[in-house]
């Protein structure tokens, strides 16, 4: 249970014990966040000593009586907000004084009491104030979180964008100052890597646009029912040449149909990136299952290949943004680190999660499961509080 | 990968190990480090590089810091000084340009045991690493 530090301002002895005493066992629940909050209570009787006390203990609440000896409760309202915005403070003033109530939320304050208050209203006007302060606190670290998180994937976004600008300008370079001397198949091959690097470079991009149409929310999601076995066809379609230059089979087991309510274009994004990756991380010779099926509930897919396979410490890591597995057996094969990240992110949205099961050199097993009837509003323009769904650009 | 240096007719050409994950500027720092007279060893992880210099006594080794394991600079170039402590390493990295946040912290202690004697920003013009190199062989 944290407990808050309110500081009560009053020159009255009677006024600040009775407050005291009101607050001493009084607790407040926000469910939000699942918190129990106390209160501990400091006492000042003049406004120079709440401003003294308040600048050495930084209360989260101030009760502030308006009329004090010495400088006014709006005097103290003034200064002290001058120098922190870190307490809400509560104005107590003489019930006939509606105005200076006033004065007071217009400077800053964040309620008021009218005096003489039950301490049914006290604890009510203590109660809201502790639930906003907590609230508050709360949206702003999530907001700091959703910064570092944003600040770390545009940081390794710029490298992976430098990282084949700078292969591609050293190939410039060589060929432009005969570094290589004049042999025309060793500028032939910089040419192709400097290709193939551009190459990589666009995936990239496109699957940074994938991500961020996805995360940025603004895109309305269009549900239809959508056959994912047609999908999952035209996937297999697409990959067809590749997949034939290193003899590699694509198997779809079930010819459907599979209908689900779902986003098109999302949905095709899912299914490429997987047939895609299981083409692209196979052995030559090799094969791809494509399984779709699922009950009224969920619809479950599975992408199995016979490639190269991972170690669980590997797999365990696999779907977080730029992760790529760097290996020997890896090292020749273009990816952007993005598009499992971005299949989790999806299978989310419909209620659903990816799962990869993998046996270096044997293969791997790639299963997502969906809601069948999800709803498009829960979008991930809705995912409050998660920093690593909001976190794209 | 052990390549046969292309430079083999100057017996007092000095040999560069060179470790980097990025096949192609392993590829054009060898072909320019070769230009400028060097005999050159690449190894394109940090495994392969730990295999090469179990025969292998370089002059100088240039490591990326990120390969297979996100310190795979820094434990190369360990193993490297056990074996062989005159040989001064060069360690690049494109990490200290981009991502300070979680690098600053590492080097910080990982420099009391890592010991390399350049740390270069990637990326990095040929000539800068040649100067580099000039130098600590120079001091060596």
């Amino acid at each position: 249970m944290d407990a808050l530090k309110v500081l009560m301002v009053d020159d009255e002895p009677g006024m600040r014990s009775g407050v005291a005493r009101a607050l001493s066992n009084f607790t407040v629940t926000v469910p939000e966040l699942d918190e129990v909050l106390s209160f501990e209570i400091d006492q000042a009787e003049t406004g120079e000593a709440a401003l003294e006390m308040a600048a050495a203990s930084r209360p989260d609440l101030m009760l502030l009586d308006h009329k004090l000896p010495g400088i006014s409760g709006l005097d103290v309202l003034e200064r002290y907000q001058a120098e922190s915005d870190e307490t809400l403070i509560i104005m107590i003033t003489a019930y006939a004084s509606l105005e200076t109530a006033v004065t007071a939320t217009k400077r800053g304050a964040y309620d008021f009491l009218a005096k003489p208050f039950t301490p049914g209203e006290l604890k009510s006007a203590v109660a809201k104030a502790a639930r906003h302060l907590v609230l508050q606190r709360q949206a702003r670290m999530l907001a700091e979180e959703k910064r570092q998180v944003r600040f770390q994937f545009i940081s390794v976004l710029s490298h992976e964008l430098k990282a084949p600008l700078g292969a591609i300008e050293g190939y410039l370079r060589i060929v432009r100052d005969h570094t290589a001397g004049v042999d025309q198949a060793a500028q032939d091959h910089m040419i192709d890597r400097s290709l193939i690097r551009l190459e990589g470079m666009r995936k990239l991009i496109f699957d940074l646009l994938d991500l961020t149409r996805i995360e940025s929310g603004q895109k309305r999601r269009q549900f239809a029912d959508i056959d994912l076995c047609e999908i999952a066809k035209e996937a297999v379609e697409a990959l067809s040449i590749e997949a034939a230059g290193r003899q590699i089979t694509i198997e779809l087991v079930n010819n459907g149909p599979c209908i689900m309510a779902g986003d098109q274009g999302e949905l095709e994004i899912i299914l490429n990136n997987l047939v895609s990756n299981a083409v692209k991380y196979n052995r030559d010779g090799g094969r791809v299952t494509i399984d779709i099926g699922g009950d009224d509930e969920t619809v479950k897919l599975r992408v199995t290949d016979t490639g190269i396979g991972m170690t669980a410490e590997e797999s365990d890591r696999l779907f977080h943004d730029f992760v790529r597995i760097k290996n020997e057996k890896t090292r020749k094969i273009l990816g952007s680190g993005l598009g499992l990240s971005t299949v989790r992110k999806l299978a989310r949205l419909y209620a659903g999660n990816v799962t990869a099961q993998s046996e270096p050199d044997t293969g791997s097993t790639f299963t997502v499961e969906l809601e069948r009837h999800s709803n498009p509003e829960v979008s991930s323009g809705d995912s409050k509080g998660n920093p690593e769904l909001v976190a794209g650009i | 990968m052990n390549e046969k240096a292309t430079t083999d007719n100057n017996a007092n050409a000095k040999t560069v190990l060179i470790v980097d994950d990025d096949i192609d500027f392993l590829a054009q720092q060898k072909l320019q480090l070769e230009a400028a007279g060097f005999k050159v060893v690449s190894a394109e992880s940090q495994t392969q590089a730990q295999k090469v210099i179990e025969d292998l006594h370089p002059d100088i080794a240039v490591l990326d810091l990120m390969m297979e394991h996100c310190d795979g600079g820094f434990a190369l170039c360990y193993k490297i000084k056990k074996m062989y402590p005159d040989v001064p390493v060069i360690i690049v990295t494109g990490v200290t340009s981009e991502t300070s946040l979680s690098f600053d912290a590492a080097t910080a202690e990982e420099r009391s045991w890592v010991k390399a004697d350049a740390l270069l920003p990637k990326p990095i013009r040929f000539e800068q690493l040649k100067r580099e190199i000039d130098r600590l062989l120079e001091e060596a």
